[in-house]
């Protein structure tokens, strides 16, 4: 492990990482699968479900993990997903 | 948590009647739109100022689904009906989104023309290795030894190479990526969209129903797979050497250079004229 990420960082007390709000339009899926096969930290999988469109849309395995890179959003060519960060106020609770 | 019935945040530069698109599962025009959005959204761009053209084919539809003034023209002929409106009025930005059966089959006299007179029109072009609307025949960027339904032994013809055709025709920028390489893209048009001259980005598509599939590639993602591993990206080297071939896919900006362009030459041109008129008159 490298030195700098050894010991926790000063203010991690004071800094909250951001948490990410995933959301899915499902119907708009086509079920390319792109965004499950490159997200970085895997946090999409292929769901049993069958949308409007008769395939598979994805789900969220564990919405913590996500990084907010937002490279899901982008990639995908049905305007299906979106990441927003979530709000702070949410965070303190 | 996952919430229904919400609406995407750039859902505003898409005319929403015409969602969803015809695209199929895993196209690569989805990706070309989508990063030509997010480039607008970055750039805070003013959609009264924007116009997009495009040509005949399946990317020919973003014209339809921006929500911008849009001109969906006839086949080949993109280029130079912006070329009009450019010259028209010279404020508006005028981005055409084609594909290269359009632009380079059919249209590649008007490509080579506007980009020797380097007039101020943005073109991206999705390149998709064959015609993809029409039923995949054999197209000019087609590459060797690849089977479409017009070539099943193969093809033996020797492809375009864009980047270079662009380069030597005098485009004032150059760039070519892959729909994988999303980040890179979108800052690339957003370097087309703010510079000035005749700017031209070829995309690398994946078209997994119609050439893939005759290719040992049945779905998108294994076309992405094929980009990943094939593309290397060299910024500003020689387009001449950036040939597409199995296992090598040169991508990155090869030209960008200030060059004075058309419209204004053309106009302040046509004030000079007057001005002689006027002193003539008087």
């Amino acid at each position: 492990m490298p030195e700098r990420i050894k010991h926790a960082p000063l203010d991690i007390k004071k800094v909250k990482p951001p948490k990410a709000e995933i959301h899915l339009i499902k119907n708009q899926c086509k079920g390319c699968g792109y965004c499950i096969e490159f997200c970085p930290k895997k946090v999409l999988e292929e769901s049993e479900e069958i949308n409007a469109r008769g395939v598979h849309p994805p789900k969220i395995v564990d919405e913590d993990k996500c990084i907010l890179c937002s490279f899901c959003s982008v990639v995908c060519p049905d305007f299906a997903i979106f990441v927003l960060e979530k709000k702070q106020e949410e965070t303190k609770k | 948590m996952v919430q229904e019935a919400v609406t995407h945040p750039f859902s505003k530069y898409l005319r929403e009647e015409m969602m969803p698109h015809i695209w199929c599962a895993g196209c690569g025009n989805g990706i070309v739109l989508n990063c030509f959005v997010h480039a607008l959204d970055e750039l805070k761009a003013d959609l009264d100022k924007l116009v997009v053209v495009s040509g005949i084919g399946c990317i020919g539809r973003t014209a339809g689904y921006t929500n911008t003034a849009s001109f969906h023209t006839t086949h080949g002929r993109s280029i130079a009906f912006a070329t009009g409106v450019k010259l028209a009025n010279p404020e508006l930005d005028v981005v055409i989104v084609s594909g290269d059966g359009d632009l380079f089959a059919i249209g590649g006299n008007h490509f080579i023309h506007a980009a020797r007179r380097n007039i101020g029109i943005k073109v991206i072009c999705a390149n998709n290795f064959n015609y993809g609307m029409t039923g995949g025949q054999l197209g000019p960027t087609t590459p060797l030894e690849a089977l479409t339904t017009t070539s099943p032994y193969g093809n033996s013809e020797h492809p375009f190479n864009l980047v270079h055709l662009a380069a030597a025709a005098g485009a004032s920028y150059v760039a070519r990526w892959t729909t994988l390489h999303v980040r890179r893209l979108t800052q690339s048009i957003k370097r087309l969209m703010q510079k000035e001259g005749f700017c031209f980005i070829e995309v690398i598509s994946p078209c997994p129903e119609i050439f893939g599939r005759r290719n040992k590639m049945r779905s998108g993602l294994e076309m992405m797979e094929w980009f990943r591993k094939a593309s290397v990206v060299e910024n500003f080297s020689d387009p001449a050497k950036a040939d597409i071939t199995p296992d090598r896919i040169v991508v990155g900006e090869f030209v960008d250079i200030e060059k004075m362009s058309y419209e204004k030459l053309f106009h302040e041109k046509i004030a000079q004229i007057n001005e002689k008129a006027m002193e003539k008159m008087s």
